[in-house]
């Protein structure tokens, strides 16, 4: 019987000829992920008992959730790891100031199709993206996997989506998926693996395919999946010259569920306050006031996002009553930014510029919400607090509805905008 | 592997932000991350809990994001097993490789008020409400994974492994 891209994957990086769901296996990771939870990772990691790391090129760390530190605890907890990188000699560690990791994984050539990447950060779903089957794992595990190489896995069933047809103007990635998490709810895809099919996915960027792969996490995906294609090849290899094997499902691969969506009925989505799976179309909240709003994340803070937000912000002021935060994914994406003159329209529209990071997206610094507040956001989570005051409100939808309620001071679709 | 504690009851989709807040992912001693466990979940939590107490939750228990300090919170806190209808895959895994016990009970929820008295036993999977006089079985845990839990965890069973 044929395979799924995720029993492949996983077979060949655990070294057996195939694996069916359930099978429990030794997996050996192409690489190792951690952002500033390093410091949790070499601090077990200390405490296992072996002296070096098993294979310091393999071991990636990426400083983005607090950057630059907010806080004394913080820059300790960051030397600490500065520390351990020089000690250990590992060769890609990436400081404050590149981006937020799961951007400067695949930018700097450390996403490959065909293999098992492990991260200490849910959200590494997103290299799924690039054909890659890419999990969150957390700190002791990866503590494990820094002194073994190696960590067991249970083989996940597999959701095939389909998507006929192609977006309206003013719909995208964002809201494909939001749709698709609304119906599976939050637990949809719990341990599951998320395979993703159809024409709008081929004519789809490899950045719209990341947005997919990164919210699949908000419906418990263990991995979310896109079979590598010309576009997924041209990135990689214009960022690594690391062989790999381009792995696919098998024709006659079997799948829990099978859901067909046709993307000419899809409208706007945003997932409303406090939950990823709350929802609903843009237009059924129309005109809710908001008082923040922010593009930027692994989510949606890449080049084509901040173009969308030029291209609405262009000439015009965001409303008087509303903040809004702009932080480009990275630096790369940053200086490209730049280059087209998005920041600049930015700045002149009253937007505020952050560093590359994750900024508020998780609460922890910059652009915080006071109780009773409402922010629209391009990121991935909404649940109470997440934001700032757990009386606050985090409404989540595309770049384009972003923008266009920055400028209306109010919840409003994009839709004859762009 | 037996457990004695009171019953604190939570319902769906129990996340990871309201154990333990993202402000705090600064904290790496699980003394410090005990201070705020559940705290924007239920403000209640910290004064009324003592060790061995035991947390029962709904579907879904732990979803969100991957910190761990969402399950060592909760045990540095003293809590001894988390039941639930089920659980968050990264949360599951967390739990196990942190040493704090785990039981999947479907049902469990509808048999469990906030205070009842309980006494558990995760390696068979007993669950025994004192306080209603009912009992539940949870699903068996794989062999392997009960050994990571006696071991008290990855890295002491890791260390164990070594040391062989
Ligand atoms: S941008 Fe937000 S979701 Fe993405 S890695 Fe940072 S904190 Fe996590």
């Amino acid at each position: 019987m044929g395979q799924t891209m995720a029993e492949k994957i996983l077979a060949k990086a655990a070294g057996v000829k195939s694996a069916a769901p359930g099978d429990l296996l030794d997996v050996y990771p192409h690489v190792a992920m951690s952002h500033e939870n390093a410091g949790l990772v070499s601090k077990v990691f200390k405490t296992i008992g072996v002296s070096r790391v098993w294979d310091p090129e393999k071991i990636i760390i990426i400083f983005d959730h607090r950057v630059p530190a907010e806080s004394d605890k913080t820059a300790a907890g960051q030397k600490a790891v500065r520390d351990f990188v020089k000690a250990q000699n590992i060769k890609n560690f990436y400081d404050i100031n590149v981006g937020i990791c799961h951007q400067v994984l695949p930018e700097n050539g450390h996403v490959r199709p065909g293999e098992v990447l492990v991260g200490t950060d849910s959200h590494t779903t997103t290299q799924g993206a690039f054909g890659n089957f890419a999990t969150g794992i957390g700190a002791t595990e990866m503590a494990a996997v820094w002194a073994t190489g190696k960590l067991w896995m249970m083989v996940p069933e597999s959701i095939k989506i389909v998507t006929h047809g192609k977006f309206r103007d003013g719909v995208y990635a964002k809201d494909l998926i939001l749709y698709i998490i609304g119906m599976l709810r939050a637990d949809g895809a719990d341990y599951k693996s998320v395979e993703f099919y159809g024409e709008a996915i081929s004519e789809m960027s490899v950045s719209s395919r990341m947005v997919l792969c990164n919210l699949s996490m908000e419906m418990g995906a263990k991995s979310a999946l896109v079979p590598p294609d010309g576009k997924t090849l041209d990135f990689v290899m214009s960022a690594t010259s690391i062989p790999f094997e381009v792995i696919k499902a098998d024709p006659d691969a079997s799948y829990l569920q099978t859901i067909d969506i046709d993307l000419s009925d899809l409208r706007p989505q945003l997932a409303c306050a406090h939950s990823v799976d709350n929802v609903k179309k843009v237009s059924e909240v129309e005109g809710t006031p908001i008082h923040q709003a922010f593009l930027g994340s692994c989510t949606n803070g890449r080049l084509e996002d901040l173009e969308i937000g030029a291209k609405l912000l262009a000439g015009k002021r965001i409303h008087p009553d509303v903040r809004l935060l702009i932080i480009p994914a990275s630096w790369k994406v940053y200086r490209e930014a730049i280059k087209k003159g998005h920041i600049e329209t930015f700045i002149d529209a009253g937007a505020v510029i952050l560093n590359p990071g994750c900024g508020p997206c998780l609460g922890a610094h910059q652009g915080l919400l006071a109780p009773g507040e409402r922010c629209i956001s391009s990121t991935n989570r909404n649940f109470k607090g997440r934001m700032g005051s757990t009386e606050s409100e985090v409404y989540l939808g595309s770049p384009a509805t972003v923008i266009a309620s920055a400028i209306a001071g109010k919840i409003v679709s994009p839709e004859g905008k762009v | 592997m037996k457990y004695h504690g009171k019953a604190f009851a939570y319902g769906n989709d129990i996340n990871t932000d309201v154990i333990f807040p993202g402000r705090y992912l600064n904290i790496f001693e699980p003394s410090e991350m005990a201070k705020h466990a559940m705290e924007d979940l239920d403000k209640e939590f910290l004064g009324k809990m003592a060790p061995g107490d035991i947390i029962v939750a709904g579907k879904y228990f732990g979803c969100g994001s991957s910190r761990e300090q969402a399950a060592s919170c909760l045990k540095a806190s003293g809590i001894s097993v988390v039941i639930a209808e089920s659980f968050a895959r990264i949360f599951y895994r967390n739990a196990i490789n942190l040493g704090l016990a785990i039981m999947v009970c479907p049902g469990i929820s509808g048999m469990v008020k906030y205070g009842d008295i309980l006494e558990v036993e995760p390696t068979t999977g007993q669950i025994f409400n004192k306080s209603q006089g009912t009992s539940a079985n949870a699903k068996r845990l794989p062999p392997f994974i009960l050994e990571i839990l006696q071991d008290g965890g990855l890295i002491p069973h890791l260390q164990k492994s070594i040391k062989k």
